[in-house]
């Protein structure tokens, strides 16, 4: 099946102002008879939730957290770009397209990435109408820093600080319109299940994650801002509770799931230290522009410095290699963060890493701190120095960071078309639960200014357009599809806690990590990824077997909660590898180590996998149907990626 | 294991665990070994070892609170040796690691302990609260769209800078519960003084110091009686300041209120 993502015809530049002129409006005195479901509230589900009341509709937003304002969003350190130019060093929306469209390895949708930098100016104004407390000049106008793979300075900032701002302001005005009563919202309540009425999304299903009492919401529409899956991997940067549950739920549903097989490896995280390691710590990237990558020059050095024979502050400077300065010299250590993770990875494949395992490199400060001073460097990074030094026990004002790449982000996810809508008709994906703006890898600072887009300036449009053409009557909440939905999840809890295993959910997540990590990580061979294929359909066979969860579902249970999302990432896992395996091509943060040059760089095939991998889902234990959305660079010139 | 001090002794440790089925039964304290703790682990993936060692017996695992693990989004919030987030200054519970103990301790872990923060089960308190006092005028009341160019309101370096300290707030909680009067005011203060030193925040100014601190009254807070436990536990820093800034808000608002409600 060929998908139609209905871009709007005409110029790049004017296809917004000319859609948002062709949708639908919603009369303003039937828009509070339409109701919304917001699941998530992190930037994409809290500014979508907030945007959508503030219009009239009746919100209902959702989190599995005791808050709104604990969303994964809330980490995000280093910044949100946006095409101001008001640094007058030649930013544009078309340069800010063009860099995302680029940065992503041609595997973008160009119209998707154009808007996105269209309203990227007019998040930056929102936020601080909020009063978000940007970074600003002495003069009182907002700062800017240039960011990973950017030669402009667009990226806005609060310190190491920015998605705790940014999300901040999105949950004040969420909490506004929750005064007002127009959102309702439902705290520690999980989606666990999405409610389809002749084709149409039409409410889900949650549990109350403090009573276990299983619910059943109703509405006209229904918006996923659930964020990523990177957790499939169980060691990543990203919190513990982040899962895939609500978009599989919605996959399975019907919803196609896009290119899973894109997965961004952050360069610069704080490097694994022993088995019982919960998660991986970031060290922001905004560090790399002023941090300098490197590795002893001799394999003999680095096996001296892993055993204690030397210190790192005894190597000199020119038995120093600073990698990417030496291969990227016009990008040097600022290169785009799948270039800059795999040669970490080359490094310490190459027997240069460092730290007592080998894998890591450092990133050294120390020449900023020379020019600057301490103080100047703290102002800048004081925090992320700080957070560093009390996980490692090392101070990085004396001695280089020691870092190594990490699962940070998902590029993949529910395919949407131009209007965020999936291809259930009224369910919506938006943020990082979607697929549609950062092709096979994502910038830095663009997943702030995405998940704010599609909540702010997108879906309150896009969502009007599917509203108008449905009637404004209460959906029938007694519909049968309510109940058949509610008994599957009672029978999925019930099965769990039925099977008294020997395993634990953690157990088994720990090992999907393994094989995803190994297979399925930083570079992927074909042969590799169908050893995982079967690794993992062992695996999940086992997990249903042998799994052990104590305790009832009427209760607050964290196990119960635990077991749910890995039986959903174990059927998400085998699905990345089938992408993986699909895509005979290097691209962004999918390398598959056959299609490489003789430099090592990532070989695209444009001729035959220019295209979106949209999945459907055909049955429990079907190979799923791949359908294909051919992706067309009309403004945009197909070229391969090079940062020298 | 390829730690950053390989020369650390793995730790054997005994705790003492408020267990607490939910609000409306009674707790108790339990006390349960754990062996083989590395020094490099954080506090929260000890407690990890001990809930998969629990789980494998059978037993219930500890409930607790937690996500991000890197100390920003205040999920985390154990009272560890009677000290809110434990005895690092300036750390959250999952950022406070286990080389500031020492082999054989015995360390006592509970929830926060406030009225207006009842238990949940375990370690897990219910803290909306927070939220609802963030409800009752913790924002600026601008709609998406409509607003002026970001660089039309400048603000003085000074200014952004003091606001943007107040800001960092997490919403642990640790502010009440190192309060002897359970007192929410450093929390509160935050929110009031990065929106007051704002000149976004001025049009709201009164209104919104009242409705937040009739808010908390209504929670169950405690009054503040200027200690400085909660700007001395705060494990991000926000400064007692802030505390003398909403008191001159709310004595401004109240002599001059515009608040018709």
């Amino acid at each position: 099946m060929i998908l139609d993502a209905k871009i709007p015809d005409g110029p790049i530049a004017e296809k917004w102002d000319k859609h948002k002129f062709n949708v639908k409006l919603v009369n303003p005195a039937n828009k509070r008879k339409y109701d919304v479901i917001v699941v998530g509230t992190g930037l994409a589900g809290a500014s979508a939730a907030a945007s959508l009341a503030e219009l009239g509709y009746n919100v209902k937003a959702f989190t599995f957290h005791d808050s709104p304002r604990r969303a994964h969003s809330i980490a995000a350190q280093g910044g949100i770009n946006a095409a101001k130019n008001y640094q007058n060093d030649g930013d544009s929306v078309y340069r800010l397209f063009y860099d995302t469209v680029k940065g992503g390895d041609y595997r973008a949708r160009e119209a998707n990435v154009y808007r996105l930098a269209q309203v990227s100016v007019n998040i930056i104004d929102q936020c601080v109408a909020q009063g978000v407390p940007f970074a600003r000049e002495y003069g009182g106008l907002l700062a800017n820093r240039s960011f990973g793979g950017a030669q402009v300075s667009r990226t806005f900032y609060a310190r190491g600080q920015t998605g705790q701002q940014l999300l901040l302001g999105a949950y004040s005005a969420l909490s506004r319109q929750v005064a007002y009563g127009k959102v309702k919202l439902y705290t520690r309540s999980e989606m666990l299940d999405v409610v389809i009425i002749d084709g149409q999304a039409r409410g889900i299903i949650t549990r109350n994650l403090i009573t276990g009492e299983i619910q059943q919401h109703a509405a006209h529409a229904v918006v996923l801002a659930t964020g990523g899956y990177g957790n499939v991997f169980y060691l990543s940067t990203n919190a513990k509770y982040c899962n895939v549950t609500a978009a599989w739920r919605a996959h399975k549903k019907g919803a196609f799931f896009a290119n899973p097989c894109f997965t961004q490896i952050h360069p610069t995280c704080i490097p694994v230290s022993g088995d019982y390691q919960s998660k991986l710590t970031l060290m922001s990237e905004s560090l790399r522009n002023d941090g300098r990558v490197w590795v002893p020059k001799t394999v003999e050095m680095a096996e001296r410095l892993r055993a204690g024979q030397i210190h790192v502050n005894d190597i000199k400077e020119e038995d120093r290699d600073y990698f990417l300065e030496r291969k990227y010299p016009a990008f040097g250590n600022l290169v785009p963060r799948d270039v800059a993770s795999r040669n970490a990875k080359q490094m310490c494949d190459e027997g240069r890493g460092v730290g007592s395992s080998g894998l890591a490199v450092y990133l050294d400060f120390s020449e900023i701190i020379k020019r600057i001073g301490a103080d100047g460097v703290s102002q800048k990074y004081g925090n992320l120095f700080a957070m560093y030094e009390k996980i490692t026990d090392e101070d990085p004002y004396k001695q280089p960071m020691r870092i190594y790449p990490a699962v940070h982000y998902t590029m993949g996810g529910l395919w949407v078309d131009y209007n965020l809508q999936t291809t259930i008709p009224g369910l919506y994906a938006t943020g990082e639960c979607n697929f549609s703006d950062h092709g096979a890898n994502r910038l830095g600072a663009s997943a702030l200014m995405q998940g704010l887009a599609d909540g702010y300036f997108v879906i309150p449009y896009t969502i009007g357009d599917y509203l108008a053409k449905t009637k404004p009557v209460p959906v029938d909440a007694k519909h049968p599809a309510f109940a058949e939905a509610e008994a599957a999840v009672r029978e999925r809890i019930s099965k769990f806690l039925s099977i008294n295993g020997t395993r634990t959910p953690d157990d088994f997540h720990k090992a999907l990590g393994h094989i995803m990590w190994e297979y399925c990580g930083m570079a992927r061979t074909a042969e590799g990824l169908q050893h995982a294929k079967k690794e993992i359909q062992k695996l999940r066979k086992e997990f249903w077997q042998d799994l052990k969860v104590v305790g009832v579902n009427d209760d607050l249970n964290q196990t119960l909660e635990k077991a749910g999302r890995v039986a959903d990432f174990l059927e998400l896992g085998e699905l990345m590898v089938d992408d993986a395996y699909n895509r005979n091509e290097s691209c962004g943060g999918h390398f598959r180590e056959e299609y490489q040059d003789a430099k090592g760089e990532a070989k695209r095939d444009d001729e035959n996998y220019a295209y979106v991998a949209a999945w459907e889902y055909m049955g429990d234990n079907q190979p799923e149907r791949l359908n294909k959305e051919p992706l067309e660079f009309e403004n945009v010139k197909l070229s391969t990626r090079s940062y020298e | 294991m390829a730690g950053s001090n390989p020369n650390a002794k793995p730790m054997n440790l005994t705790l003492k665990v408020w267990r607490q089925q939910n609000r409306n039964t009674q707790g108790n304290i339990v006390d349960y070994q754990v062996r083989d703790i590395s020094p490099d682990m954080s506090f929260l993936e000890m407690l990890d070892v001990l809930n998969e060692d629990l789980l494998r017996k059978g037993d219930e695992p500890v409930a607790f609170d937690h996500d991000c693990r890197e100390g920003i989004c205040g999920s985390c919030n154990l009272f560890i040796n009677g000290r809110a987030h434990g005895p690092e200054p300036g750390t959250t519970t999952c950022q406070l690691h286990m080389r500031k103990f020492s082999d054989g301790d015995t360390i006592t872990i509970e929830p926060w302990r406030a009225e207006a923060f009842p238990v949940n089960k375990d370690l897990s308190v219910d803290r909306s609260a927070f939220d609802r006092i963030i409800q009752a005028g913790g924002y600026v009341s601008v709609n998406t769209g409509g607003v002026p160019d970001a660089n039309e309101i400048p603000i003085p370096k000074s200014i952004a800078d003091q606001a943007f300290d107040a800001a960092t707030c997490i919403g642990c909680g640790a502010c009440v519960a190192a309060c002897k009067n359970a007192s929410a005011m450093l929390f509160v203060s935050a929110k009031v003084s990065q929106l007051a030193l704002l000149p976004q925040g001025q049009v709201e100014r009164k209104t919104r110091v009242e409705n937040m601190i009739a808010q908390m009254d209504k929670e169950g807070f405690g009054a503040c009686t200027n200690i400085g436990s909660c700007a001395a536990e705060c494990p991000v820093g926000i400064s007692l300041e802030n505390i003398a800034i909403l008191n001159r808000e709310f004595l401004a608002a109240k002599a001059t209120s515009n608040n018709l409600a």
